[in-house]
């Protein structure tokens, strides 16, 4: 039930988003939403509660605003790698320890990971996301870690488990 | 406004255009896939943002796509470089080799 309730507001707010505020195309999304979650929510594996507004307002007031910022760095960096003459990179492979537990936490670290300067990450095997790193500073993985995903894991720590 | 749309088509397509460059420059595989997705992430939001400041009536349809992108973009490169990894690509290998040949 949890699961079909959620289902139908993810559909029925992308269909919203989609075609503009308008009553009779809520009416109608709403109908076709209902439909498609009864039909699809056995096969989804998620669901949220009423904690969802609060974490989706944390989400989008303390964590994009950093995101965005790193963003633009990673491309000056990268911009800055691609158009020097030298090539300045050290590339390799490091394994970087995460404490969130749940699937959607590690899978917003991973994609933020890939989108900072320098790392990209590569696979997620239980409590370590494996990166490679244009250019590799440190030897310890506490050291890579504070280098990666510190400010991450701190923001998202207090939004996601 | 218009102004505005502009100035961010213009950053976006520069950013599109500097991770091309990134691709055909990087040595190996992992490099290049790093300079795709970055540069392809930022121009793509810059040039849909402009596109939304253009056409104020569209900006839901716009944050609703750059939703899409910021979700499905970095996943696709992850996955891509993920068979690389599985596949005993190794991060150093090709660019050792490269200095080789120059000495």
């Amino acid at each position: 039930m949890k699961k079909t309730i959620s289902t139908f507001l993810v559909l029925l707010a992308i269909w919203v988003l989609l075609t503009g505020f308008n009553w009779m195309e809520v009416v109608l999304g709403a109908a076709v939403s209902l439909v498609l979650a009864i039909i699809i929510s056995r096969f989804v594996n998620y669901s949220f509660g009423f904690g969802i507004i609060l974490g989706l307002i944390k989400f989008i007031v303390i964590y994009i605003p950093v995101f965005i910022f790193k963003l633009v760095l990673a491309n000056i960096d990268i911009a800055y790698r691609v158009l020097s003459p030298k090539l300045p990179i050290n590339p390799g492979i490091v394994k970087v320890p995460t404490k969130l537990k749940s699937d959607f936490g590690k899978f917003v670290l991973a994609n933020s990971i890939t989108l900072t300067p320098g790392t990209l990450s590569l696979d997620v095997e239980d409590d370590e996301v494996i990166v490679h790193w244009v250019n590799v500073k440190g030897k310890t993985s506490g050291e890579h870690q504070s280098r990666i995903s510190k400010t991450f894991e701190k923001l998202l720590g207090g939004i996601v488990k | 406004m218009i102004i505005t749309s502009y100035i961010l088509m213009i950053i976006g397509a520069i950013f599109l255009a500097l991770g091309g460059f990134g691709v055909f420059r990087m040595p190996d595989v992992y490099n290049r896939i790093q300079a795709g997705t970055k540069a392809t992430t930022l121009g793509a939001f810059a040039l849909i943002l402009g596109v939304g400041f253009a056409e104020p009536s569209w900006f839901l349809k716009i944050a609703l796509i750059i939703v899409f992108i910021a979700i499905t973009n970095p996943v696709g490169s992850s996955t891509l470089a993920r068979a690389a990894y599985k596949s005993g690509v190794s991060a150093t290998l090709l660019q050792k080799q490269k200095e080789g040949e120059d000495k």
